[in-house]
């Protein structure tokens, strides 16, 4: 007798993703290696997200520079824009941007591709193969969301930081050399390093979240319009609700990042 | 029929989906070297019953053995070791459409085989120019119209000279004379390299061509099995009436 109700089903799925999860995080340390396929995955999700990232780091900063110029004017502390334009970046804006742009790019993409296979029997055509399809498809994409979106959280800060200097120097003339020195006074390696690095861990949502839905998909074209839609509004629910924990346990782990 | 001298071994073989059996308790021997096919109408557990022997599917009772191996029970490597021996063609074709032709046939050779660059693009080409398709090395898979996409399938398939090869629906969606051009194909390998085949149609033509043994499953069950003629003159009216339709698939 089937007893699942909309409660159950869901807590059902919840446990499926997180063995799937896991499971991918096992694989990912144990051999045999799909090095050549991870490589392309890594120029395929990280190399040609690197516009979409550029482009954007260049607008936020843009943006977070007349903000910040309206609010700090009022002071009479306009020679600390650059400088907080930088940590706002950095801490925060740079690798929470990048994951929520890279959550509906490369989401989207894996839920699509991996759904795409699966109802036209690519997956199983895999496996027939004798190849296995789980560490093929998924575990080198989620090896590659892991390595590429702190990679491109460094492009984003790095853009914005361009942005801003675009913006101030339209604003009041500052030369490059002095605005790269205000920024980087007061940015330190424990503003940076936390920060970035658990953009890993976005990375790790994006892909096991897309992976996840995109290889379960089914209902035929309708199911992968579905899965990659899902893919995107999870994943960024996921990031933003694991953003507010990590960034707790980067300021108990690195006091002096929350300023202590 | 001993065990020993069977290809492929459904052994009370039982599968449910949801509340629906799909397959139930189905028990038969594929004998080795020879063409086996499997009829029945539409959503009779025909393609669940090819995607148990290759290990896609696993049986809620029962077991299925691949020569001496019991696949239903591998996993791993162990599994991948079984299914290199085997080619399945897909009724889709499933051919992987982010990479070309050429590579989807030489795919299975650069993933199991030591051999060089040159060499498997070699073997890709004499695969693809068994089913007439060398010209079309480079060309992406959506390039291709549907008989063209099921020929590259079976070239695939073939890559590593399987020892049994799984066919669901040969001529699902094609034309007659490309269904029978591929028929040929079929018949050739298996009498000229040995090749199991173990064919899945509900078109009787294709059947009659591929078949020595032919299998009818209905709602799940095995209700004939034996050679045409045998089951030309089948006390069931309703394999009578099967073995006679000429549904072109």
């Amino acid at each position: 007798m089937d007893v699942r109700t909309p409660a159950t089903s869901f807590f059902a799925g919840f446990g499926d993703a997180a063995l799937f999860a896991f499971k991918a995080m096992r694989l990912a340390w144990t051999p045999p290696f799909e090095v050549s396929e991870t490589i392309r995955q890594v120029y395929e999700l990280g190399l040609r997200s690197a516009p979409l990232i550029a482009v954007s780091g260049v607008a936020v900063g843009v943006v977070l520079s007349m903000h910040t110029r309206a609010s700090l004017e009022r002071f009479g502390a306009e020679s600390m824009i650059p400088a907080g334009l930088a940590i706002a970046l950095v801490r925060e804006t740079g690798p929470l941007t990048a994951g929520l742009l890279l959550s509906g790019r490369i989401g989207a993409g894996i839920g699509a591709e991996l759904g795409a296979m699966r109802v036209t029997e690519q997956i199983d055509a895999l496996e027939a193969s004798a190849v296995d399809a789980f560490r093929y498809l998924v575990v080198t994409r989620v090896i590659a969301c892991v390595i590429a979106v702190p990679i491109l959280t460094t492009v984003m800060n790095f853009a914005g930081m361009l942005g801003g200097f675009l913006a101030e120097t339209t604003a009041t003339g500052m030369p490059f050399h002095l605005y790269l020195k205000r920024a980087f006074s007061l940015v330190g390696i424990s503003d940076y390093v936390p920060a970035t690095l658990k953009t890993m861990v976005f990375g790790f949502i994006i892909a096991t979240t897309a992976s996840y839905l995109g290889f379960n998909t089914e209902s035929g074209t309708e199911g992968v319009g579905r899965a990659s839609t899902r893919a995107v509004v999870l994943s960024s629910i996921l990031i933003i609700v694991t953003n507010v924990l990590l960034v707790r346990l980067i300021f108990f782990i690195f006091p002096k990042a929350a300023g202590g | 029929m001993t065990r020993r001298s069977a290809a492929v071994r459904m052994d009370h073989v039982t599968k449910v989906f949801g509340t629906r059996t799909v397959l139930d308790d189905v028990t038969f021997d594929v004998p080795a070297g020879g063409g086996f096919v499997i009829m029945g109408r539409s959503g009779t557990g025909k393609s669940v019953t090819l995607r148990h022997m290759i290990g896609l599917l696993r049986p809620d009772s029962g077991r299925v053995f691949i020569g001496d191996d019991e696949i239903s029970a591998l996993s791993g490597p162990p599994l991948s070791v079984v299914r290199k021996k085997m080619g399945f063609l897909f009724q889709s074709a499933a051919l992987f459409d982010s990479i070309s032709v050429g590579e989807n046939v030489a795919f299975p050779m650069r993933r199991h085989t030591q051999l060089r660059d040159a060499e498997i693009r070699e073997r890709a080409k004499q695969k693809l120019a068994a089913v007439g398709l060398e010209p079309d090395y480079d060309k992406m898979p959506g390039a291709l119209s549907g008989g063209m996409r099921k020929c590259a399938g079976l070239a695939r398939a073939l890559a590593l000279d399987p020892k049994i090869l799984l066919v669901d629906e040969p001529s699902a969606g094609l034309d007659p004379i490309t269904s029978e051009e591929i028929d040929a194909l079929l018949v050739d390998m298996k009498n000229q390299e040995g090749v199991t085949l173990v064919v899945v149609t509900h078109n009787m033509l294709s059947a009659r061509r591929l078949g020595d043994e032919l299998l009818m499953l209905h709602e799940g069950r095995a209700i004939a099995h034996g050679t045409p003629e045998q089951l030309d003159h089948h006390p069931s009216e309703l394999v009578r009436a099967f073995m006679t339709s000429q549904h072109a698939g």
